[in-house]
């Protein structure tokens, strides 16, 4: 495992790309790699492309990608949410540049082809010169297949996949059990922060279900803690794990205690939340919804890393966008509880922010060291990347292995269904 | 106020900001703090609101948060911020847009440029300060960073606007 490669013979084998516990670093570097990905991966999978808060009235809309390419998700006036590429049938052009809101209809702005809600071209200006073989019903933006489990929207290119709640599969449990940080409220998103760190976005996928580096790189993170919240985030001595739950998706549990939030409502209630509890309380919540809320407002204990391109992390979605094969856009959505009382959804959004963001204390120092890997890696190609940790402790879990914590089982799952995918 | 006494205001208000400006360039982040009132706020909001209490910033510091965000730059643990980018900043553009009693409410500009590795990166932002007037000169109440960008794709800071 631990051998040189011979880089040459096995540019582009996906075979030998991914062999037991190590990659090749031109999975990082390759730009035709990259490439065959998009057609392979992001063309042929099941991408998240939003959460339904994000698009919660008719007309509602938000710009999203598949991939690399551009689409818009928009909810329509019998509320069905349709995705379709951000692209006008006519030139080319784009019919949308605005981030999110609300609309009747989209228009390109070349030549006025106009499109309803659900892609459908209604009008264009001057429509005599087309002659009678002109049939608009041919001509409405493209739309891609779309559907979605527990408020998550997902979109595939391809018609002969699965239905999306087989993908999910093992992973459709865990996504029942992250809603619940909702404390009784349905989930919605409360704002996002971007970031575009030049590395593939290979490197992304990995680090949501990496614990091992987290006492490292978010040192000062833990130091800014009370002492029990240090110690709720000092995990890597306890009983968490990391689970392959299959077509390439895994849970790393770092918490075990905050794996169902519906459970253990007579928990002591942590110092750093007493303030909140009180307020609730005054407020006149009674004590059983109190206890609920409260559990569920530091989040879950737990990642949960949907291949190819979102996590449910904990308190919020992590979204990468893989846009050459050394830059990946990011997002991190903050989370909150949809009609929930302000000052539980106060603390959500200053949690959120004390981690994330530009001035987070956390996310700054993992884009630092995810760019590092991206520069390290253009030496000693034949050097292979490890990704070897617990795999000759791991036992059957429920769904699939199951390794330690910190060990690297969520990776081999992401590399074992990208060897798949790319071998089809 | 008559005219004398606007452009005396003025005067001291663009000293005063001027004198943050070099402290945070220079990093002197135990000055920075001691200008503070205890309960001042500390925001870059990512969107405009009418309580930023109520939405998502890129920061909303109360004094706690400033103290726990200077140690972590100061410790060094952070990888991000160890070492630090520098800055050189210019503020403009002094507008008065309020006073009473001892609080002043003024707007300006600020351009900053940073510089890590070689790599320059520049921000533009309207900043939007509350000060109380005391014996001493002024303390910051509220400091409000709108960079222009602030919805946009921003990485990392390891400074203070």
């Amino acid at each position: 495992m631990n051998q040189l490669i011979d880089v040459k013979n096995i540019t582009l084998d996906p075979n030998r790309l991914v062999e037991e516990g190590r990659v090749v670093s031109t999975m990082y570097t390759s730009p035709e790699l990259f490439d065959t990905e998009q057609e392979k991966i992001f063309r042929k999978t099941w991408v998240w492309v939003a959460h339904e808060s994000e698009v919660p009235d008719k007309g509602a809309f938000k710009l999203s990608t598949v991939g690399r390419e551009p689409v818009i998700v928009v909810r329509d006036r019998k509320r069905n949410i349709h995705v379709m590429l951000n692209r006008c049938r006519h030139r080319g052009a784009t019919v949308c540049e605005i981030d999110k809101g609300k609309t009747s209809s989209f228009q390109c702005p070349y030549h006025g082809w106009g499109y309803g809600l659900d892609g459908s071209l209604r009008a264009i200006p001057h429509p005599e010169q087309y002659g009678e073989e002109f049939d608009k019903a041919q001509l409405g933006l493209f739309t891609l297949r779309t559907e979605s489990y527990n408020g998550m929207v997902f979109a595939t290119f391809n018609d002969d996949i699965e239905p999306l709640e087989e993908f999910l599969g093992a992973a459709k449990k865990w996504i029942d059990l992250f809603m619940k940080q909702g404390g009784g409220y349905p989930v919605k998103t409360l704002g996002e922060h971007q970031f575009s760190v030049p590395m593939n976005w290979k490197v992304q996928l990995e680090n949501t279900t990496d614990a091992y580096h987290f006492p490292i790189v978010h040192k000062s993170f833990l130091q800014s803690l009370d002492e029990e919240a240090e110690e709720t985030f000092t995990f890597l001595d306890g009983e968490g794990f990391v689970e392959d739950l299959g077509n390439g998706h895994s849970v790393m549990v770092m918490i075990p205690e905050l794996v169902d939030l519906e459970e253990d409502l007579d928990r002591k209630i942590p110092e750093r939340f007493e303030a909140l509890a009180e307020e609730l309380r005054n407020e006149g919540y009674p004590d059983e919804q109190v206890r609920r809320i409260v559990r569920a407002v530091g989040g879950s204990g737990f990642n949960l890393n949907l291949f190819p391109n979102v996590a449910c992390s904990m308190a919020f979605f992590r979204v990468l966008t893989p846009v050459a094969v050394d830059k990946t856009d990011i997002r991190h959505i903050a989370l909150g509880m949809d009609g929930g009382p302000s000052a539980a959804n106060r603390i959500r959004l200053r949690l959120h922010e004390h981690f994330q963001g530009p001035m987070g204390f956390g996310s700054p120092d993992d884009a630092e060291v995810w760019e590092r890997i991206q520069r390290g890696v253009e030496s000693g190609t034949e050097l292979p990347i490890l990704v070897n940790r617990g795999i000759e402790k791991e036992a059957q879990g429920e769904a699939g292995p199951r390794g330690h914590v910190s060990d690297e089982t969520g990776m081999r799952a992401a590399y074992a269904m990208w060897k798949r995918m790319m071998q089809e | 106020m008559k005219n004398s006494e606007q452009d005396n205001l003025l005067w001291r208000v663009a000293q005063f900001i001027w004198n943050e400006a070099a402290t945070l360039d220079a990093r002197e982040y135990d000055s920075w703090l001691d200008l503070w009132n205890p309960d001042g706020l500390y925001i870059i909001p990512i969107e405009e609101a009418e309580d930023y209490a109520e939405v998502l910033n890129l920061c909303y510091d109360d004094d706690k948060m400033r103290r726990d965000r200077i140690k972590r730059f100061q410790d060094g643990f952070s990888i991000s911020s160890a070492p630090p980018a520098i800055t050189a900043r210019t503020v403009s553009r002094f507008v008065i847009d309020a006073v009473d009693g001892e609080t002043v409410v003024v707007s300006c500009a600020q351009h900053l440029v940073e510089d890590k590795f070689g790599r320059q990166r520049l921000w533009a932002a309207n900043v939007h300060y509350t000060l109380t007037a005391t014996d001493s000169g002024f303390m910051l109440q509220k400091k409000v960073v709108r960079l222009l960008n602030s919805d946009g794709v921003l990485n990392s800071f390891s400074y203070l606007f």
